[in-house]
């Protein structure tokens, strides 16, 4: 992708994907940490949410890949 | 039929494909040389000058990314490329039905009437142009060629059928017993798909009629996903990363669930219950709104799955390139380590998008064929 804009706004895509799925993670391991039983069901709910907003912040790459 | 003889039917339709006569050494092309994967050292015959253009990385890359009527195999020593010719198939309104072998078509050579653009807003797409050379970018002949990534599909569908047929078949000779082979590895996968994708999200009447459906879509996807990642031929054709086979994914789920849809269904997207009145009758907002969504699901889908695999192969291919960039063969094993460790990552992404979108599948659906509460 040409033109630095785009690129500015593709980075504050993943800024906001990396604020997200980081929140995600930091609540799951609170989560694992209070009831280690609980931890699968957690993991894989976590790995379920971080792969919705990653295909969030995507559709930011992908507006950035598109504009020229 | 028996597993051997599926098996030996897959083994020679790839040695059809791989010992297709169009493959053959094409004349060295200066600007291709630098997309040499494996680059060696010395320069036969000087073929790259200082006067050449550097290495243009994202060139390369979205070389790589895009589909393509050859099959690039490797580069041999003298700086030849060596590539599978796929067959180019194409309808035009002057000349009909066209069929030949895009070895014609290599190096902006026009033949019959026909060149592949190489630059401006059409690159890479076939067009007709006339003895003056007058391209005519309006009107292009209709593209049905069997490029890059539809012979990848193919040998994809290959696979999966030889997968569940033998599986079936085993199943017919000795019922229901302790798995064991291909059936211990794919068994938990359908079982969990069975019973954690369809089950709580269809419900126990119905998931049964969807249940082709998102076998089929979760292991499409999760095939073409792992096939992206292996350099080698057969692999490496980035299916799931082209927007036309993620749209067509995501059309099929949008068709079967607005297919599915009940009254009820309907009823919530053209009369909400629970919404005040004034939002629906003079200027309808909550059923534009409800279309809106009927349409925004499926493209979410769509791209979403696109946009994570392609992202993961513009990576590896930037890692990759790194090499190419600094021109030294220290940066080679910080590289090469790097693009392990993305791959690995690369593996969970793949799972990871499958399982996602046949899970949003399986909710839509779920969605509209849920009864009435």
């Amino acid at each position: 992708m040409t033109g630095t804009l785009a690129a500015v706004g593709a980075g504050l895509a993943v800024i906001g994907a990396g604020l997200g799925i980081g929140w995600i993670g930091s609540q799951a391991m609170q989560a694992i940490a209070r009831q280690p039983e609980a931890g699968t069901k957690i993991q894989t709910a976590m790995i379920i949410s971080a792969a919705l907003i990653e295909g969030v912040a995507l559709f930011g790459v992908v507006v950035a890949l598109i504009a020229k | 039929m028996k597993r051997t003889s599926i098996l030996t039917t897959l083994i020679l339709a790839f040695a059809f494909i791989a010992a297709n006569p169009f493959a053959a050494a094409q004349d060295h092309d200066i600007k291709e040389s630098q997309h040499e994967q494996s680059d060696q050292q010395s320069d036969p015959g000087g073929a790259i000058d200082a006067e050449e253009s550097e290495f243009d990385p994202s060139e390369y890359i979205l070389d790589h990314i895009a589909d393509s009527h050859e099959w690039h195999l490797y580069t041999n020593k003298h700086g030849d490329h060596v590539s599978i010719y796929l067959p180019v198939i194409l309808y035009s309104q002057n000349s009909r039905l066209n069929i030949f072998s895009s070895k014609h078509l290599a190096h902006s050579n026009a033949y019959k009437g026909f060149m592949i653009m190489q630059e401006g807003e059409r690159k890479g797409r076939i067009v007709e142009v006339d003895e003056e050379g007058v391209i005519n970018e309006e009107k292009l002949p209709f593209d049905l060629s069997i490029t890059k990534n539809v012979a990848a599909m193919i040998v994809v569908a290959i696979i999966i059928l030889w997968l569940f047929i033998s599986l079936a078949a085993s199943y017919r000779r000795t019922g229901i017993s302790e798995p064991k082979g291909m059936q211990g590895f794919l068994e938990p996968v359908i079982v969990f798909i069975r019973d954690d994708i369809a089950l709580p999200n269809i419900g126990d009447s119905k998931y049964e009629r969807y249940m082709p459906y998102l076998l089929t879509v979760f292991f499409f996807i999760l095939v073409n996903n792992l096939m992206g990642l292996v350099p080698v031929i057969p692999g490496g054709a980035n299916v799931t990363g082209n927007i036309a086979v993620t749209f067509t994914l995501a059309f099929m789920t949008m068709v079967i669930t607005n297919f599915s849809g009940g009254k009820g269904y309907w009823k919530h997207i053209i009369n909400t219950p629970g919404v005040p009145w004034w939002l629906k009758f003079p200027v309808p907002l909550m059923p534009v709104v409800e279309f809106i969504g009927v349409i925004a699901k499926p493209f979410a889908l769509m791209i979403r799955l696109f946009a994570n695999i392609t992202a993961g192969h513009i990576i590896v291919l930037s890692l990759v390139s790194l090499i190419f960039i600094f021109k030294s063969v220290a940066i080679a094993p910080v590289s090469i380590v790097f693009v392990l460790f993305l791959d690995c990552l690369e593996i969970l992404v793949a799972f990871l998008q499958a399982y996602v979108f046949t899970l949003l599948s399986a909710l839509f659906i779920g969605l509209a064929v849920q009864e009435h509460h």
